[in-house]
């Protein structure tokens, strides 16, 4: 009210009439329910009256401003716990913390100021300044004088000792942050926390301060406020190193050492902490992790495979980046290896896909410790996805297949614990083991410079298996630095090889009948090739290996460059053919030519089994046809003993024959022709010589050549066709045993290339036994067959022949008595539906087995077109009637029997009919064997062969007139 | 005029974090961190009613004794924090939200950068311009 009095009167200060106002806002806000309105307007008012004052130049004592801002607070807080239940204001303190954050700071500067926080307590100095600030604050207001916890008192009793100072100081702090963190901004709880902890380290505190510290040093890691951190850690440090937790302290020295916020100096400075405890003789060992002393960069093996056969040297190099500031010596670098013995067959090709899965070149990719965006390792490391395939290990069939995560140690341990793997700063050191026993790979006496350092190992290989790089361990003096995880894992292999031989073509297709060029290739593993080492190769008589003079071997070391050729020695015996090896180191490659030449098989007929050299039965090449290639193919087996082993190797070598030939008999009355027609399916032009066919048994036959060339161009994929006519002299013998042979060479080569190729064949039942005339016989009165009339058509089949001593024995079941004949069955089929075929179109003749036996059949035919039109096409068949044991036989088939003969003995009037016989015949073929038997038994059809029957009438055409001239022919104009 | 600006990425670390030189470094990084608890608050605050129609410009997050606080929340939720000088008083509202405005589209020129990879920080003398410029305006 003085105040109202002094503005009244115009005395008042701009202070003054500010707090006036401000007072009168609080007193209407609080009346107005709004007491949260009040902190935020007081906070306000006191940051602006702060800074007005120090714009205006006013001075003041120092501390003075302080003073009325702490008290200002504290008042205002105190007149809003006046008005408000204590639920109502924990549940809006959000509005209020800021005043006591501000408080805090105040009582925190004056502490300062006065000398309150220090170890030693106040100077005489400092209680100067106390004492001429408690002056300053005046006598207590009369309101408040009453109350026992007012602001003025706190604030004296807090100046007048450190105790006093210490216990209200912390009450603040701490209601500060509670309530900071009860809504939920922990950044500024921890903001508290750590000036807290500041006071701590003041009071020679440090152990209260560091939980602190740590706290406040969780949340800037974890959201990679780099300068915080730096400022966070060496408070740490000063903490840890006043503790005496040696390892901790050393821990934070390297990150320290290793920060880059940091100046040179100060880096230098933790570094030779580090080192200085290094140093020390009979301290305890400390273990650290590498990661905050130097960080794996870059693995790279040599050479590249990262595959080597045992025995060989393997070199793995590591790029390691240093971060210290200083050049550091370190007495051993060695990294651990897990060791897998290879339980796959150690049969080198099988693994060879295997091997290219390590790569040669590993990078690590680092989350940068102390600064940085935390990003990588917020999102957590991604999967690692792998493929196993679990094979069965007896035929290695495939069992199951899946996918697998590689690295689910690093992402299960993310969710498990709370500190992520990356942490720096996690206090229990890591459990760190290295294996004792275990392999390792060491390097003694390496000094890392700052930045990248290059560590060459030399990798142990002698057992074949897989090695794993597991762990890295670098040495300092007392401390171990151990990098526990090498991550993604680093492997290499060691491997040991069985000797390998394969044949393979030099070109493709090999051809069959020619001398083709075939590679030879050795893969001598772990096998050294001594002077005097032979491959025994047994000879076969379908494929010879021809000698050659010239025949050099090249050897190739793994690295694919050539070492040396020399020359081969091949000796030919009876049975073996012995190639002497050139002396060859391990795991080499031995590589030479031969030329072989595979024999076409001529024919059917096939030698007996013989043994070869080494007792095994040999094996017959088979020829197949092959999907790929019209070309048929054989297959040749080649035997060979190796020096390296006690069993013969077999190889298998495919071969084309490079002609497909087709033989045809071809008649003409009683004369006959054979013809060869030899088809090029290969890829090459060949020239075809010599063409012969001779009769194989009996050469009673004169075959006479109508070829007219004696060399022939066989281009690729045509063909080429010969020509031979029949004479006998006596009788034509009913089987015809040929064989074609020819000589054939590749297009544009000399005469002495020319290989021979056979060919055999077999032609049955040659002589022709009927010939068959048709006539077609305009209707009466006319010259000319006429659409849409009928006509007839006359066939005569006439017996050319006596009858063959087969014949009768086949016939002779039919009669016993008169003169022998024959049921044939004729068939008047038109397939192009020229004619109609009126009446009965197929019918039964029986005909006398004796030469110029005829019969004469007539049929009404009619052309349903004008025109030259072909002839219909007239069939003869064998009638086989059924066998007098079928039947006797009560089988109720028997009925079915007596229908079908019924059926022929009617009229067959339409084709429907004769096409029920032949359904029944071809029902009764199929079936169980007994049904077939039966099937034999009924009366059956059966063609003539090829030539038997000659029909003189093939491809007669006939002149058929249109029916009438009154065809309309409508012409539309438009 | 401003006196430290700061974009922090959606995860709270920092992208791109300048101050005036002749001050402490330090206490603006802690302050900058801070101010991090009210703009997550007022982005929940917000967040719930209003869903994507808001504002970005946060207003004033904090004031202290000697420095305000202003913040601004992109929609892909990279926080821009501008630091000014109490003893400005000069300062307007407009003049803030205009320099956040600024800020973001330089801001998102960079991020534009076909080489900028997203969450790295900003190293762009761009950016570096446009801040600079902020900084001195009024000195």
């Amino acid at each position: 009210m003085e105040k109202r009095d002094g503005i009244q009167r115009g005395e008042a200060s701009l202070l003054d009439l500010r707090s006036y106002l401000f007072s009168r806002q609080c007193t209407l806000l609080i009346f107005l329910q709004r007491p949260w309105e009040v902190t935020q307007r007081a906070l306000d008012l006191l940051h602006n009256c702060v800074q007005e004052l120090r714009l205006l130049e006013v001075s003041v004592l120092e501390g003075a401003l302080d003073c009325w801002v702490f008290l200002s607070c504290l008042e205002v807080l105190h007149r809003i716990e006046g008005c408000c239940d204590q639920a109502q204001l924990a549940s809006n303190c959000s509005h209020t913390v800021g005043l006591w954050a501000y408080a805090t700071d105040k009582l925190k500067s004056l502490g300062e100021l006065c000398g309150l926080v220090s170890e030693k307590g106040p100077t005489s100095e400092d209680l100067n300044r106390t004492v001429d600030l408690l002056a300053g604050l005046g006598d207590e207001r009369p309101e408040t004088v009453s109350s026992l916890q007012s602001p003025y008192k706190k604030l004296k009793e807090a100046l007048s000792s450190v105790e006093a100072f210490e216990r209200h100081y912390l009450e603040l702090s701490h209601a500060a942050m509670e309530m900071y963190t009860a809504i939920g901004r922990l950044r500024s709880a921890r903001l508290v926390g750590k000036s807290l902890a500041e006071f701590y380290m003041r009071k020679g505190d440090p152990e209260r301060a560091e939980t602190l510290l740590q706290e406040a040093l969780k949340s800037y890691v974890s959201e990679g406020w780099s300068l915080p951190v730096t400022h966070t850690r060496k408070q740490i440090a000063e903490c840890q190193k006043l503790l005496g937790r040696t390892e901790d302290y050393l821990q934070t020295s390297a990150l320290l050492a290793g920060d880059v916020n940091l100046t040179t100096e100060e880096r230098k400075h933790f570094c030779q902490e580090l080192l200085t405890f290094a140093a020390k003789s009979g301290a305890p060992k400390v273990t650290l992790s590498m990661g905050v002393f130097a960080q794996l960069t870059r693995l790279q093996f040599h050479p590249a495979t990262a595959s080597v056969h045992s025995g060989a040297v393997l070199q793995v190099e590591l790029t390691l980046r240093c971060l210290m500031p200083v050049s550091v010596h370190i007495q051993q670098v060695a990294a651990s290896i897990h060791f897998d013995v290879d339980h796959g067959g150690t049969h080198g090709r099988s693994k060879s896909t295997q091997r290219h899965r390590n790569p040669a070149t590993v990078e690590f990719i680092q989350a940068n410790l102390s600064a940085g965006p935390p990003s990588s390792s917020a999102a957590g490391p991604s999967l690692e996805m792998d493929e196993i395939q679990d094979r069965s290990p007896s035929d290695n069939s495939l069992n199951s297949t899946g996918v697998v995560c590689k690295n689910t140690h690093l992402l299960m341990r993310r969710h498990d614990s709370s500190s992520p793997p990356d942490t720096p700063n996690c206090f229990s050191p890591p459990a760190v083991a290295m294996k004792e026993g275990a392999q390792m790979l060491k390097v003694q006496d390496v000094t890392l410079e700052p930045g990248n350092n290059s560590i060459t190992f030399t990798a142990p290989s002698g057992q074949p298996g897989t090695y794993t790089l597991r762990q890295l361990c670098a040495i300092v003096g007392q401390v171990q630095l151990v990098l526990p995880h090498i991550y993604p894992s680093v492997q290499y292999e060691v491997y040991s090889q069985e000797p390998q031989l394969t044949v393979e073509p030099l070109s493709e297709p090999l051809l069959a009948g020619l001398p083709q060029m075939v590679k030879f290739t050795l893969l001598t593993g772990h096998y050294a090739v001594k002077k005097g080492d032979a491959l025994q190769l047994s000879n076969t008589d379908t494929m010879p290996i021809l000698p050659s003079t010239s025949c050099t071997a090249r050897i190739t070391d793994p690295t694919a460059e050539s070492v040396s050729e020399s020359v081969l020695f091949i000796q030919s015996s009876e049975k073996v053919t012995s190639i002497s090896l050139p002396p060859t180191p391990p795991y080499h490659t031995l590589e030479f030519q031969l030329e072989v030449l595979c024999i076409i098989p001529s024919g059917t007929d096939r030698p007996a089994n013989e043994r070869l050299t080494n007792g095994e039965i040999r094996h017959r090449p088979r020829s197949y046809s092959h999907p790929d290639t019209p070309m048929t193919a054989i297959d040749q087996r080649m035997s060979i003993d190796c020096p390296w082993s006690i069993y013969s190797t077999l190889l298998a070598l495919t071969f084309y024959i490079p002609f497909k030939t087709k033989h045809s008999l071809l008649s003409a009355g009683n004369r006959k022709y054979i013809q060869v027609c030899v088809h090029n399916v290969s890829d090459v032009n060949f020239t075809l010589a010599e063409m012969r066919l001779s009769e194989k048994p009996l050469a009673s036959l004169e075959l006479q050549s109508l070829n007219a060339k004696t060399q022939q161009l066989l281009c690729s994929k045509h063909s080429v066709f010969c020509l031979w006519e029949v004479r006998w002299k006596d009788d034509l013998p009913s089987c015809l045993q040929c064989v074609f042979s020819a000589n054939f060479s590749p297009l544009k080569q000399d005469v002495s290339s020319f290989k021979p190729f056979h060919y055999q064949f077999q032609f049955e039942r040659v002589t022709t036994l009927y010939s068959v005339r048709a006539e077609i016989l305009p209707p009466a009165g006319e010259q000319h067959c006429r659409s849409g009339f009928l006509c007839g058509l006359e066939v005569c089949i006439t017996r050319l022949t006596e009858p063959a001593e087969g014949e009768l024995a086949e016939e002779s079941k039919t009669d016993t008595d008169g003169p022998k004949t024959t049921k044939l069955m004729y068939e008047v089929a038109d397939s192009s539906s020229n004619w109609a075929v009126c009446g009965k179109s197929s019918g039964m003749v029986s005909m006398p087995i004796t030469a110029n036996a005829t019969h004469k059949v007539q049929i009404e035919v009619m052309p349903l077109f004008a025109g030259h039109l072909p002839f219909p096409k007239i069939q003869v068949l064998k009638y086989l009637p059924h066998t007098a044991a079928v039947a006797i036989q009560p089988d109720p088939d028997s009925c079915v029997e007596n229908d079908s003969l019924s059926l022929l003995d009617k009229t067959l009037d339409d084709q429907a009919d004769t096409a029920s016989i032949r359904s029944r015949g071809s029902v009764h073929s199929v079936g169980s064997g007994d049904q077939q038997q039966k099937g034999v038994a009924m009366p059956r059809l059966e063609p003539f062969s090829p030539g038997q029957v000659f029909n003189h009438s093939h491809a007669r055409q006939v002149l058929v007139l249109p029916s009438t001239d009154d065809h309309i022919m409508e012409v539309n104009a438009t | 005029m401003a006196v430290c600006i700061a974009v922090i990425a959606k995860e709270n670390y920092p992208l791109y974090i300048r101050s005036v030189p002749t001050q402490n470094e330090l206490k603006f990084h802690y302050t900058v961190h801070t101010s991090l608890d009210v703009v997550e608050e007022k982005i929940s605050a917000v967040g719930k009613s209003l869903g994507d129609q808001r504002e970005l410009y946060l207003g004033l997050l904090y004031p202290t004794e000697d420095y305000k606080v202003y913040g601004y929340v992109t929609n892909s939720k990279v926080k821009f924090v501008i630091v000014v000088d109490s003893s400005n008083t000069s300062l307007r509202d407009n003049e803030i939200r205009s320099m956040f405005r600024k800020l973001h589209n330089s801001f998102t020129d960079v991020m534009c950068n076909p080489f900028h990879n997203p969450g790295d920080t900003i190293q762009s003398k761009a950016f570096d311009g446009i801040v600079s410029a902020m900084m001195v305006q009024t000195g």
